[in-house]
C-alpha cells in the first residue's frame, strides 16, 4: 500500500516537490543503457548485472574502492602467509542474507567451490583458477591457498563473479537475487526496470542511505538525454553521447561527471594472418592514426590518447604516444616495405558500439590517405564474439577492454583473437604476476607497456572515458569507474 | 498534355530533382563524400559547403546526392527484382490456376506473414550488412505483392473471350500469357512498382536507420538520420534534411504513382 | 466446409513452415548463445558445460523435434538467456503490445474512416485537398523520424507526456499517458494510407446508380453516406486494413524501440541478440499466426459483405 502511494507521489508530484527545501529525498531513478537477461553475476557476464547488483545486493570477500585500490567487504581482515601463497579471511560477524539465513564461512566455501566446480558456468573461471584449496577453520575463518603468487587475486575477488551467494538461495538468484548487500532486491519488470530498497538489516548502515533505487533501461542515446531533460531519470553512468555533454554542462540542473575506466580503445590487428603479421605493416597503421582527429571525432574530445595497453589513470603508466608519429609519407613506405601494393583491400569489422562505429569512419578515412582500402563491416555483438573474437576471421577490428590488468592478454597465444605469441612477453608477465613489491612490479609493468608499443601490436587509440550526467544535487556517485561495478550506498540527496 | 493529372506533374518534378541529384552525383559532388576532416566539422552554409558540413566535417550536400544514389538504386534494384519474380509467379499462378496457384499464393502468404523486418535482421545477422542484402531483403517483401497483384489481374484477363478464343485454337499458354496477358496487366503492375518504389524507400532508410544497410563510407540517409539523431539539440538540420529528403522522395513517387494510375484508368476519377 | 479446413491446413502448414525457417536461419547465424551469455573473459570449460545445460551440444534436428513435441503440450521451451519458460516472457509483455496494436488499429480505423468520408462528402474543394495532401505526407514521413520530432515537441519541450518507458498497468493513467507517443505515430501514418482507400472507394461507390437514386429519392446527403455509399465501400477499405495489419506489427516492433516500451517487438530484438532461438522461435509465430488469422478473417469478411465472391472461392 505504502509503496503504491509513495510511487504515485514520485510520479505525479515529484517535480514540483523537488524544488521545495527541507524535504528528504530518499528515492532515485537511474538510467542504464544494457538490459539484464538474469541478476545472478555468477552466470551471466552481461556488465549491467554487475553496475547495478554487485557490492550493492551482492557482496564479496574484497571489494574496491574508487581509486581501484582493495577494500574489506565480507572479509573485515585478511592475512597472506610469507610465500604469497595462504590468505587467511576474517569473516564479519552477524551477517545475515535478504532472506533472513544468516552468513557464514559455509556459504563462503559453497560459493567458491559452485564456481570452481567442474560443471560451473561462472563466466570468469579464470579468477578461481589458481585456487587449489579453499577450508573454514571456523564459521569465522576462511583459508585460501594458490599454486602461484597473483598480485591481482584480492583485487579478482572483489569482482561480481566471485559474489558470495547462499546455497538456499542461490537457484533463485536468477529472477529474484539475495546477497548480503547495502540494497536488497524489490522488484524487476523485464525491459523497463529494476528496483532496489534499502537493507535496512545492513551492518554498515549510514544516514541518508537511499530508501529506493529504480533502474530504468534505456539503450537508445536520444532517449536517455530526453528523460534527464524532461525529469523522469535523475543521473546515468556511462553516458553513451559526449556531443550532447556541453549541452549538459551548462545547464545548472546537472553535473556532468568525466573520469577514467579500464577500457582501452584498440585498432586491434590480426597479428595471426597477412597483412599484419608483419610489423612493418603495423607500424604502418600505427603512423597512419591521428589520434587527437579520432578522439576529437568520434569521442569530442572526451578521451585520453594512449600509446600502449595500460590505462593512464595507474601510477605506473607510460605516456608512449609519440612512439609511431602522425605521418603518412612514413607509413606508405613502411607498407612498401612490407611488399603492400597500393589500394590493398582490408576488412574492419566492428561491434555494434558507439566508440567503434565513429571511430570506423575516422580511420577508414586515415588509411585511405596511407593506400589501404578499409571496409567497414558492422556486425551484431554476438557475430562479432563468434566470428572475431573466437574464429578469428577478420583484418581489423576496433574495441574496448575494459577488464583490469589486461596486459595479460598478449601471452593469451596464437589461438586468442589477438594471433600475437611471444615467449618474451610471456616471461616478462609471469615476472610481474610473480612480483609482490610495487615497486619492483611497477618497473615491470612500464616494461611490458613498452614492449606491446615497440611491437606495434595493435594501434592503440584512447582510454574509454567514464560519462557521467547526474543532477546537482545528488551526491556520491563514482566519476571514475577502475571496475565495471559501482557501489551506490553513498548516493545521497544534498540540498 | 493539359489534361495530365496534377499529382503526376508535382510527383514527376519531386522524383526529377531527387533522380537528377543521384544521376549528377555519378559525374560531380561538391566534395569527395568519404573525405573527413574532423576540424572542418559543423561549419554553416557557404561558397565551399552549400548546405554545411555534418559531424565529421563531410559535405552534407554530397552526403544527401550520393545517399539519393544509393537509396534510388537499392529501391530500383530491390523493386525490380522482387517485381520480375513476383509477377512471373503470379503470371504461372494465373495461367496454370488450381494446384499450381494454389501453392504460388500460399507461399506468397508465407512470405508476407513473415515479418519484413524481422528477416531483413536476421539476412543481416546471417552475412553482414551491406547494399546487395538490403536489396535482397527488400526485393523479398516485395514478391507477395506483385503475386498478388499480377494473379488477380491476369486470372480476369484469362476469362476474357479473346483468350478463350486464343486458347481454343490451341494456343500454349506461354505464347497466350505473352501476347495477350503481360501487356493487359503490364499497366497495373507498373503502378504497384512505383508506389512499391516509395515503399521500398521507407524501408530502406528503416534498415540504414538500424545499421542493416549500405555500410560507410558510402553515405546514407537512414544513417545520416541516425548518426545525426543525438545531435538534435546542437545541429538540427542535420537531422532534418535527410529526414526531407526521404519525405520529398516517398512523396514523388506516390504521387507519381497516383498520377499514372489515373493515367491508365481513366474512368477513375482525375486529380491528386 | 471444405473451405474453411483447407484455409485450417494452409495455416497449419505456413506456420511448421515458418518454424523450420526460423529454426534453420537461428542456427546458420553466426553467434554461440553460451559465448554471448558468459562473455570474453569465459573459459572454453564452461561455455561447453553451459551449452550441455542448454541443450546445444544436442544436433540440430534433434532440438527441433524436441522443440515441436513440446508444443504439443504447449510448452513452448526454456529461454537460453532468461532461463525462464518463453510463454512467461511473453505473457507479461503481451498486454502491452496488444494494447498498443488494438489501440492503434481503432483509432486507425476511426481516423482514417473519419477523414476518408469527410474528403469524399467534400470532393474538389479545399477540405478535400487538406486532407489529401496531409495524408500523402503521413504516409512518406518515417515513422522512426516522426517519434523523434513528437519527443522532442511534446516530451522535452512541452513536457506534457512521458518521453518513453512504461510505468506498468498498476497506474492506469499514467500507463495510457505513457501510450500516447507511441499510437499517434503509429496511427498517423496508417491511418493517411487508409483514409485515401476510404475517400476512393467512397467516391466509386457515390457514382453508382443506387446512390443516385437514394439522393434522387430525397435523402439526406449523411443518410445516403452512412446508409448506403460506406457500406458498400468496405470491401477495398477491409482487404487494405488488413494489409496494413502485417505493417502495424513492424511498426510496433520499431515503435517500442524508440519509446523503449517492454513490449513483444523490444523481446524480439533482444532475444535475435542474445541468439534465444526458442524466444525468437515462439515470437515469430505468434506474430506470423496473427497476419495469417487476419488474412483469413478479412477473407471471411469478404464473404459476408459481398455474397457474390462466394463463387468465386472453392
Amino acid at each position: 500500500m505504502r509503496r503504491t502511494a509513495l510511487a504515485l507521489t514520485t510520479a505525479l508530484v515529484a517535480l514540483p516537490l523537488m524544488a521545495l527545501p527541507g524535504w528528504a529525498r530518499t528515492e532515485i531513478t537511474l538510467s542504464t543503457q544494457q538490459e539484464p537477461t538474469v541478476l545472478d553475476p555468477t552466470a551471466d557476464a552481461t556488465a549491467s548485472i554487475d553496475s547495478m547488483l554487485t557490492q550493492n545486493v551482492y557482496e564479496s570477500l574484497t571489494s574496491v574502492n574508487e581509486a581501484g585500490e582493495v577494500i574489506p567487504a565480507l572479509a573485515t581482515d585478511w592475512t597472506v602467509s610469507e610465500d604469497g601463497l595462504t590468505y587467511t579471511f576474517t569473516l564479519a560477524s552477524g551477517v545475515t542474507f535478504h532472506d533472513g539465513t544468516s552468513f557464514d564461512a559455509e556459504d563462503v566455501l559453497f560459493s567458491f567451490n559452485r564456481a570452481m566446480a567442474e560443471d560451473s558456468t561462472n563466466p570468469s573461471k579464470r579468477i578461481f583458477e589458481p585456487i587449489t584449496e579453499i577450508t573454514a577453520p571456523d564459521a569465522q575463518t576462511v583459508v585460501i591457498t594458490i599454486d602461484h603468487t597473483d598480485a591481482f587475486f584480492l583485487f579478482n575477488l572483489a569482482q561480481g563473479d566471485a559474489s558470495i551467494v547462499a546455497p538456499e538461495s542461490v537457484d533463485g538468484n536468477a529472477t529474484s537475487p539475495v546477497g548480503t548487500g547495502p540494497f536488497r532486491f524489490d522488484s524487476w519488470t523485464r525491459g523497463d526496470r529494476l528496483t532496489l530498497v534499502r537493507n535496512d538489516d545492513y551492518r554498515d548502515l549510514q544516514d541518508g542511505m537511499m530508501e529506493r533505487i529504480t533502474f530504468r533501461f534505456i539503450a537508445d542515446p536520444t532517449a536517455v538525454t530526453n528523460a534527464l531533460m524532461a525529469g523522469e531519470i535523475d543521473g546515468t553512468a556511462g553516458f553513451p553521447s559526449p556531443e550532447l555533454l556541453p549541452m549538459f554542462e551548462s545547464d545548472p540542473r546537472f553535473t556532468v561527471a568525466v573520469g577514467t575506466t579500464q577500457g582501452e580503445v584498440i585498432l586491434a590487428l590480426n597479428n595471426g594472418r597477412a597483412p599484419f603479421d608483419d610489423i612493418d605493416a603495423r607500424r604502418a597503421v600505427n603512423h597512419g592514426l591521428n589520434r587527437q582527429e579520432i578522439i576529437d571525432g568520434a569521442m569530442y574530445g572526451y578521451a585520453t590518447p594512449i600509446g600502449s595497453f595500460f590505462p593512464p589513470s595507474d601510477a605506473n603508466y607510460v605516456d608512449l604516444t609519440g612512439l609511431y608519429p602522425f605521418d603518412p609519407e612514413v607509413a606508405r613506405s613502411l607498407l612498401a616495405d612490407a611488399g603492400i601494393a597500393e589500394g590493398t583491400s582490408i576488412r574492419l569489422r566492428i561491434p555494434p558500439f558507439a566508440y567503434a562505429t565513429r571511430s570506423a569512419v575516422i580511420i577508414q578515412a586515415e588509411m585511405a590517405a596511407i593506400g589501404l582500402d578499409v571496409e567497414v563491416e558492422q556486425l551484431e555483438w554476438a557475430a562479432w564474439m563468434d566470428q572475431v573474437y573466437n574464429g578469428r576471421d577478420y583484418e581489423m577490428t576496433i574495441i574496448a577492454h575494459t577488464s583490469p590488468n589486461d596486459l595479460s592478454n598478449f601471452t593469451r597465444g596464437p589461438n586468442y583473437f589477438y594471433g600475437y605469441d611471444n615467449p618474451a612477453f610471456n616471461t616478462l608477465w609471469d615476472q610481474i604476476v610473480a612480483t609482490a613489491d610495487p615497486v619492483a612490479r611497477g618497473a615491470l609493468l612500464q616494461d611490458a607497456q613498452r614492449f606491446v608499443a615497440d611491437e606495434a601490436v595493435h594501434g592503440f587509440l584512447f582510454q574509454l572515458p567514464s560519462l557521467g550526467v547526474y543532477r546537482t544535487e545528488l551526491s556520491g556517485y563514482w566519476v571514475s569507474s577502475p571496475v565495471i561495478f559501482s557501489p551506490l550506498a553513498d548516493l545521497r540527496w544534498t540540498e | 498534355m493539359r489534361n495530365l493529372p496534377v499529382s503526376l506533374w508535382i510527383g514527376g518534378a519531386l522524383v526529377g530533382v531527387i533522380a537528377l541529384a543521384a544521376l549528377v552525383s555519378l559525374v560531380w559532388t561538391p566534395q569527395d563524400f568519404a573525405t573527413v576532416a574532423v576540424s572542418e566539422r559543423f561549419q554553416p552554409p557557404s561558397a565551399r559547403y552549400w548546405l554545411g558540413t555534418d559531424q565529421l566535417g563531410r559535405d552534407v550536400l554530397t552526403q544527401l546526392m550520393v545517399g539519393a544514389r544509393n537509396s534510388l538504386t537499392i529501391a530500383l534494384v530491390a523493386v525490380g527484382l522482387g517485381g520480375a519474380l513476383g509477377t512471373a509467379l503470379g503470371l504461372l499462378a494465373g495461367a496454370k490456376g488450381g494446384w499450381t496457384e494454389e501453392i504460388v499464393l500460399r507461399l506468397a502468404d508465407f512470405s508476407f506473414a513473415f515479418p519484413a523486418l524481422l528477416f531483413a535482421i536476421m539476412l543481416a545477422a546471417a552475412f553482414g550488412p551491406s547494399f546487395a542484402n538490403a536489396v535482397v531483403a527488400i526485393a523479398f517483401i516485395n514478391i507477395p505483392v506483385f503475386v498478388r497483384v499480377s494473379c488477380a489481374s491476369a486470372r480476369q484477363v484469362w476469362q476474357r473471350d479473346y483468350v478463350l478464343a486464343a486458347r481454343a485454337s490451341a494456343r500454349g499458354g506461354l505464347a497466350i500469357t505473352r501476347d495477350h496477358v503481360l501487356p493487359n496487366i503490364a499497366a497495373i503492375v507498373i503502378v504497384q512498382a512505383t508506389i512499391d518504389f516509395a515503399g521500398a524507400i521507407l524501408i530502406e532508410a528503416a534498415l540504414s536507420y538500424l545499421g542493416l544497410g549500405v555500410q560507410p563510407p558510402e553515405p546514407s540517409w537512414g544513417r545520416m538520420l541516425s548518426e545525426a539523431q543525438t545531435l538534435l539539440f546542437l545541429a538540427p538540420q542535420l537531422t532534418v534534411l535527410p529526414g526531407l529528403c526521404i519525405v520529398a522522395t516517398v512523396l514523388g513517387f506516390n504521387l507519381l504513382g497516383d498520377g499514372l494510375r489515373d493515367l491508365a484508368d481513366p474512368r477513375r476519377e482525375k486529380a491528386r | 466446409m471444405p473451405f474453411l479446413l483447407r484455409r485450417l491446413a494452409g495455416l497449419v502448414a505456413t506456420l511448421t513452415g515458418i518454424s523450420l525457417v526460423v529454426f534453420a536461419v537461428m542456427n546458420v547465424l553466426p553467434g554461440d548463445p553460451a559465448l554471448t551469455i558468459l562473455g570474453l573473459d569465459s573459459t572454453e570449460d564452461a561455455r561447453a558445460a553451459l551449452s550441455a545445460q542448454l541443450g546445444l551440444d544436442q544436433p540440430v534436428w534433434a532440438r527441433y523435434l524436441d522443440w515441436l513435441g513440446g508444443i504439443l503440450q504447449s510448452d513452448f521451451g526454456t529461454s537460453y538467456a532468461y532461463r525462464v519458460p518463453v510463454t512467461e516472457l511473453i505473457l507479461e509483455r503481451l498486454p502491452l503490445t496488444l494494447t498498443l496494436g488494438l489501440l492503434a488499429s481503432i483509432l486507425t480505423i476511426a481516423l482514417a474512416t473519419a477523414l476518408g468520408v469527410f474528403a469524399a462528402a467534400r470532393h474538389g474543394k479545399a477540405g478535400d485537398w487538406v486532407t489529401m495532401i496531409l495524408s500523402q505526407l503521413g504516409i512518406a514521413i518515417p515513422a522512426f523520424w516522426l517519434s523523434i520530432l513528437l519527443v522532442l515537441l511534446f516530451a522535452v519541450t512541452l513536457r506534457v507526456l512521458p518521453s518513453g518507458g512504461f510505468p506498468g498497468w498498476a497506474e492506469p493513467l499514467e500507463a495510457l499517458k505513457s501510450l500516447v507517443l507511441p499510437v499517434t505515430a503509429l496511427v498517423l501514418v496508417q491511418a493517411s494510407v487508409l483514409a485515401r482507400v476510404t475517400r476512393a472507394s467512397v467516391l466509386e461507390v457515390a457514382k453508382l446508380d443506387y446512390a443516385r437514386t437514394a439522393r434522387a429519392l430525397g435523402l439526406s446527403p449523411r443518410r445516403v453516406m452512412w446508409g448506403h455509399v460506406l457500406p458498400n465501400a468496405l470491401v477495398p477499405m477491409v482487404t487494405v486494413a488488413g494489409m496494413q495489419l502485417a505493417g502495424l506489427i513492424t511498426g510496433t516492433i520499431v515503435i517500442e524501440n524508440v519509446f523503449f516500451l517492454p513490449g513483444l517487438g523490444r523481446l524480439m530484438f533482444q532475444a535475435i541478440n542474445n541468439r534465444d532461438l526458442y524466444t525468437v522461435q515462439a515470437l515469430v509465430l505468434l506474430f506470423a499466426s496473427i497476419v495469417v488469422i487476419v488474412n483469413f478473417l478479412v477473407d471471411m469478411i469478404y464473404l459476408l459483405i459481398d455474397p457474390r465472391l462466394r463463387e468465386g472461392r472453392s
